[in-house]
């Protein structure tokens, strides 16, 4: 019930936004909703299984490629077409590394999917005719449910139509997560994540529980990957790249971590934050990586956590 | 012809790569951090490296010494060390995943640092190697700075086998890897070890890249690249182990020299390519120990 109340507190939020904040900042929350997409799945496995990935801007990366190879080389303009295509070759993808990185744990799938995710960003190099080289490729404007809204200019669409689908889309997606996460399969997940032996004692195959997160994530991640591309209409190889992972971590962390309304908190707080610092000084990376610094040594649970923690100091 | 110059420039990316990773082993070994700043260290021993010998030359210093002052600087660098660490030692204990983080903050950090102090320019130190002349074997060339770095990385090989596995200092730091707890039990400063293990790490890669600043141009690109291979090395090598970092750093030593004359844009596939094969057959690397 306090997660719908949220949800809807949430969902008033980016349905005002765009009345409220006119179309330049309603541009700027189409990457959030992307990254939120993107999170929530990444919050999975990192949050709730407990293993941190460094390679997860690869599946953001097959998300966008997808979109963008569908829409300018093969002519499909249809977004839901080209979000299924992202979601199975994403899924694909992960279900096949998968096998090999959770093997390991801890620090060793780690550097396991940062090493498939610097395979995968030379491949985009590499395989030039195919992903546009360095440059990337340039995507297209989709259509969504069938309409190409082709006399509306690129903001009329970004901010009108498609924003309104990403919101939906992300919806969608978040509400899903709130089932997966408290349904059994999530309590099995959050089980193995704090003491792995016990959990598989107690029956819990917990290999296919990780499995299964891994290749949601990946899902989820290509899916905000698309949104993401058409949003800032082009996909290039620095999505893929490991410091993208890292700023991914990065968000989930500032949000909360292991909490379902991290990823949305992140990434707004993300955005807002970078957008000021970069405002107002060149040197915004060392801001950010300072403030980062900060947020892990004095509030490792994030915004949120300072939020909650606030709400029960008040109490008292 | 064409082989002994690709393996001697192997070998020299070699000496290099072992010397940061060297130290990033060195810090995993003790304390059980993966050290990501690595890279930024050998950014910031590179500039650094290049400013104080065009300090140096200014002041009628002789070409001559350029090695020496350039390991001087990389060591005098490498000081940074002890606020890294000062800042990092408040996630000791915490979860790994948080003292993954606490190091890529900081190169996000040094990123900007080293832009405010020596601008977006690529920096480069004329040509320089030269003033060492070159040795002639036969038909083949060979540029004596190139050979006086391999041979410093050598030098360095030896001493920290010597300081880890024969000085009380080392028994000290080796009990320290093994259970911190039972060593401060027995008397062990672990907080100074901790301190002192993360700066001789630092120093390993600030001097590597000050070594390099002859022979390539310090750029803001050089710390985010430099972790790709570095972490390659360890990942091969096996996290922790020095002799692995040696190891691993000629494999991908001479991966990448191989790759760059023959599939150029295959660099970073081929390295990964051997990181994953060795990950899937020996998951704690070539001399890696299994319950890191």
């Amino acid at each position: 019930m306090k997660t719908i109340l949220a949800f809807l507190a949430v969902l008033a939020a980016f349905v005002a936004a765009p009345f409220a904040l006119g179309p330049y900042y309603t541009t700027l929350i189409i990457p959030i909703l992307a990254y939120a997409i993107a999170l929530t799945g990444l919050n999975l496995l990192f949050g709730y299984g407990g293993l941190l990935s460094f390679g997860h801007a690869m599946f953001l990366a097959i998300g966008a490629y997808a979109s963008a190879v569908m829409g300018a080389k093969l002519g499909v303009r249809a977004f839901e077409a080209q979000l299924i295509v992202a979601m199975l070759a994403s899924g694909t993808v992960a279900a096949l590394i998968g096998l090999l990185c959770l093997r390991y744990t801890t620090i060793f799938f780690s550097m396991l999917t940062l090493a498939f995710g610097m395979i995968f960003h030379s491949f985009l190099f590499k395989f030039y005719d195919l992903t546009g080289g360095e440059s990337g490729i340039s995507v297209p404007r989709p259509s969504l449910f069938g309409a190409s809204f082709a006399s509306m200019s690129k903001t009329a669409f970004l901010v009108g139509p498609f924003y309104w689908y990403a919101l939906g889309l992300f919806s969608v997606m978040f509400l899903l997560m709130a089932l997966i996460v408290s349904s059994p399969f999530g309590l099995a997940l959050k089980a193995g994540r704090d003491n792995e032996r016990k959990t598989s004692f107690l029956g819990v195959p917990v290999f296919k529980v990780r499995y299964v997160a891994f290749i949601l994530s990946g899902i989820y991640c290509a899916v905000g990957g698309a949104v993401l591309a058409v949003s800032i209409g082009a996909a290039d190889p620095e999505l893929s790249y490991w410091t993208q992972s890292g700023n991914m971590i990065f968000i989930i962390i500032l949000g909360g971590l292991g909490q379902l309304f991290g990823p949305i908190v992140g990434a707004v707080s993300f955005t807002l934050l970078q957008d000021t610092l970069m405002a107002n000084t060149e040197y915004w990376r060392f801001a950010l990586g300072a403030i980062l610094a900060l947020i892990i040594i004095f509030a490792p649970r994030g915004i949120l956590g300072l939020i909650t923690r606030a709400l029960e100091w008040r109490r008292r | 012809m064409a082989t002994v110059d690709l393996l001697f420039a192997a070998l020299f990316n070699a000496a290099v790569l072992f010397l940061v990773t060297a130290g990033l082993q060195l810090i995993f070994g003790v304390q059980r951090i993966v050290n990501l700043t690595a890279g930024s260290l050998y950014a910031l021993g590179a500039y650094f490296g290049a400013s104080v010998f065009e300090w140096f030359s200014a002041q009628g210093g002789s070409p001559v010494l350029l090695l020496p002052v350039l390991i001087l600087s990389g060591l005098l660098a490498g000081q940074v060390g002890f606020i890294v660490e000062r800042v990092l030692r408040t996630v000791y204990g915490r979860d790994e995943a948080f003292q993954l983080l606490m190091t890529f903050t900081f190169v996000l950090m040094f990123q900007d640092v080293l832009r405010y102090v020596w601008g977006a320019q690529p920096r480069l130190l004329g040509d320089l190697p030269s003033v060492y002349g070159t040795l002639v074997v036969g038909e083949f060339t060979f540029p004596v700075y190139n050979l006086l770095v391999m041979a410093s990385a050598l030098v360095v090989a030896g001493l920290l086998y010597w300081l880890i596995e024969r000085t009380s200092l080392g028994h000290v730091v080796r009990a320290t890897a093994e259970n911190g707890r039972m060593a401060e039990a027995l008397g062990a400063n672990t907080r100074r070890i901790n301190m002192l293990v993360f700066v001789l790490g630092s120093m390993l890669g600030t001097v590597g890249g000050a070594l390099v600043i002859p022979t390539t141009a310090a750029s803001l690109e050089m710390p985010i690249a430099l972790i790709v291979e570095a972490f390659a090395v360890v990942v091969i090598g096996g996290l922790g182990s020095i002799r692995g970092a040696f190891l691993g750093a000629i494999i991908v030593g001479v991966l990448r020299a191989l790759s760059l004359t023959y599939f150029p844009e295959l660099e970073v596939m081929s390295i990964y390519l051997v990181v994953i094969v060795v990950l899937v057959a020996r998951p704690y690397g070539l001399f890696g120990k299994a319950e890191a």
